[in-house]
């Protein structure tokens, strides 16, 4: 007997409730057209779009890794660093990445904890970016010396020169933290891919059913073994929410523990967390519009969701917002006149064009989402989605350059542009974020499907008729 | 030499499997499971399972991962190499908290995934329900019962004649080597 029956509210409109819930997933589907729908992506040849896009990502990365030989070549004297501004698009390219980092954990960990069945469509999705933006950030701490022969300095292990590390150094800390992160996030996305690693295995044969069987590690569905899987995923949300909330905050003490005006307070971790979870939700939503509309997932991927994630990036760009003039309040209220003209010098000294950038995009451009009617224009979020990402990676430019080349002696002063090798390993790190994504997109399944099957109406036993849906 | 390793029997929905499961528990099964694409609420009490350990293992591993990282940096700070910076104590433990929790979550994580395989016997690459070609739906929607063969009161008949009362479908024996 056909579930169908006995809920006729599921064909009517997609929107109708059941019991008062919105329905998540639209389009009718069942767990077994579900099942198709996504394992069908990664079973059927790729798109002609993927494999343009694939040859433009992996050009990307080819610049990057051309960029990064000239560089352990030539020194960091071929970037446009310069004497005060010693740290220039590498770390901002790292906070960049690092804080793009921070929306998959921040679904699939904080929505978890919070109930949010919504984060079902889109976690897999979101995990996946999360750990190609933290690989992308930590290339940048790797080469950032110029030495990148020399980068196992920054691990605590025994070496020739009967040194050790110093514990009390943030960067230090970050590297432990973002290290962290890349591990946890890494569990956390192959905990969840296992029993979809299982279908995929079911429904393959030959080869591609052993290398599947080998990476699901004979996942069989049984309840005994969901039992602890399902407390896994909880204790790795526990564990993963303090630590997504950690990581930034440690990113933030790099600034934060120094003496520069501009980067000396105390706002700056909160206001780091929100800023990443702010860009990551930014860079989640330009991929998911995308990845949506070419693989036809609109069914899975709502517009309803889409709907929340801006509802999300409209609250952490007020933020931000507040942070940004939070700062300046705290400036003027602090009396010291070197806090003062850090600011003032922001806002209006030689990189002024980079701050009102900055102002525009991320804290301007998410007010639009107060409207209902262009918080659901697709259009609309995906212009919004870019100018995010934008406003994000001047808002790490304008903290770093503007800081620097500007502290104390006027007489040490000097302006910052970058080299060409600069742009290059920028654009080139997205070339390296894209080559994983797209693979990731065509050998993986990129919708968790055993969580989306379990929030659909159909997956509730209470859902049936009281006699145990006897026939 | 071929044996019966467990029988196999399939039921329509998500509310069958639970009444199929409290069925079989209150007669006294014991080697069985319910099979799902995905977890179902409720069904471990339905089916008398206990508490899952895992929390112990990941508290374990929690604490020793935060020793480690606090005895890790006393260590080095203050035992190996201790310098002074900023004129701070060479233990200055304040300064040490970021690292001792990074580590206290990371091993953490490593015992609920770690554990979780264990507590699941996982990687285990075969199993006698592999046997079945039709159980292969499990992972798509459909929801089966296994009792394996070891169960005291298993016997070939009387199971497939027990599965078939309780509402199951597809009954069958599943044998191999």
């Amino acid at each position: 007997m056909s579930i169908l029956n006995k809920h006729p509210q599921r064909d009517s409109a997609a929107t109708e409730a059941i019991g008062g819930e919105e329905l998540l997933v639209t389009g009718g589907h069942t767990f077994s057209t579900l099942t198709d729908k996504v394992s069908g992506i990664v079973e059927t040849p790729a798109p002609p779009k993927w494999y343009l896009l694939f040859a433009m990502a992996v050009s990307g990365m080819m610049v990057l890794l051309g960029a990064i030989g000239w560089l352990a070549w030539e020194g960091t004297g071929i970037w446009g660093l310069n004497n005060p501004v010693g740290w220039g698009w590498a770390i901002v390219n790292f906070v960049f990445w690092v804080g793009i980092g921070h929306a998959g954990t921040l679904i699939s960990a904080i929505l978890f904890l919070l109930r949010q069945q919504w984060r079902t469509a889109i976690n897999r999705f979101a995990e996946a970016m999360t750990i190609f933006a933290v690989i992308t950030a930590l290339v940048f701490p790797g080469i950032h010396v110029g030495r990148i022969w020399l980068a196992y300095y920054m691990f605590p292990i025994p070496n020739q020169m009967l040194i050790w590390p110093n514990f009390r150094s943030p960067l230090l800390w970050d590297i432990f933290a973002v290290g962290t992160y890349f591990t946890v996030s890494t569990l956390f996305w192959y905990v969840g891919l296992i029993p979809d690693l299982a279908t995929l295995r079911d429904r393959a044969t030959k080869v591609r059913k052993k290398v599947l069987g080998f990476f699901a590690l004979g996942w069989r569905g049984g309840n005994r073994q969901w039992q602890h899987y399902e407390k896994a995923y909880l204790m790795l949300a526990g564990l993963a929410t303090p630590l997504v909330l950690s990581v930034h905050s440690v990113v933030a003490t790099d600034f934060a523990t120094s003496m520069v005006p501009g980067w000396h307070t105390t706002i700056f971790p909160p206001y780091f967390v929100a800023g990443a979870v702010f860009s990551g939700f930014g860079m989640v939503m330009t991929l998911a519009i995308i990845a949506r509309k070419i693989y036809g997932l609109e069914d899975i991927i709502t517009v309803n969701h889409l709907e929340k994630m801006n509802k999300i990036i409209l609250v952490t760009g007020s933020m931000v917002g507040y942070a940004y003039m939070t700062e300046f309040f705290i400036a003027w209220y602090s009396g010291n006149e070197f806090e003062v003209f850090a600011f003032i010098n922001r806002a209006l000294g030689p990189y002024a064009w980079a701050y009102w950038i900055m102002f525009t995009c991320n804290v301007i451009t998410p007010q639009i989402f107060w409207f209902k009617k262009l918080r659901r224009s697709i259009p609309v979020m995906f212009v919004a989605s870019i100018f995010v990402n934008i406003g994000m990676w001047f808002e790490r430019f304008v903290i770093t350059v503007t800081s620097l080349s500007r502290d104390f002696l006027p007489s040490s002063w000097d302006y910052y542009s970058p080299s060409i090798w600069d742009i290059l390993t920028f654009v080139g790190s997205f070339g390296l974020f894209f080559t994983f994504f797209l693979l990731f997109l065509r050998f993986l399944p990129m919708v968790a499907l055993s969580e989306v099957k379990g929030v659909l109406p159909e997956a509730d036993p209470h859902n049936y008729p009281h006699d145990g849906g006897a026939k | 030499m071929s044996q019966t390793l467990g029988a196999l029997a399939r039921f329509a929905n998500p509310a069958e499997l639970i009444e199929a499961a409290k069925k079989i528990r209150d007669a006294g099964y014991k080697s069985f499971d319910c099979h799902s694409p995905f977890p179902i609420h409720g069904m471990d009490d339905a089916m008398g399972l206990k508490r899952s350990p895992l929390g112990y293992i990941v508290g374990g591993m929690t604490l020793a991962g935060a020793t480690i990282g606090m005895g890790l940096q006393y260590w080095v700070a203050a035992v190996e190499y201790p310098l002074v910076i900023s004129g701070k104590p060479f233990f200055s433990w304040q300064a040490f908290v970021i690292v001792t929790f990074a580590l206290f979550v990371l091993f953490g994580a490593f015992g609920a995934v770690f554990g979780m395989f264990h507590l699941n016997r996982l990687p285990r690459l075969h199993h006698p329900v592999f046997y079945s070609d039709k159980f292969a739906k499990v992972t798509d929607d459909a929801f089966y019962v296994s009792i394996e063969s070891d169960d005291e009161q298993f016997d070939d008949q009387k199971i497939q004649e027990f599965l078939s009362s309780i509402g199951g479908t597809d009954v069958e024996l599943v044998a191999g080597e």
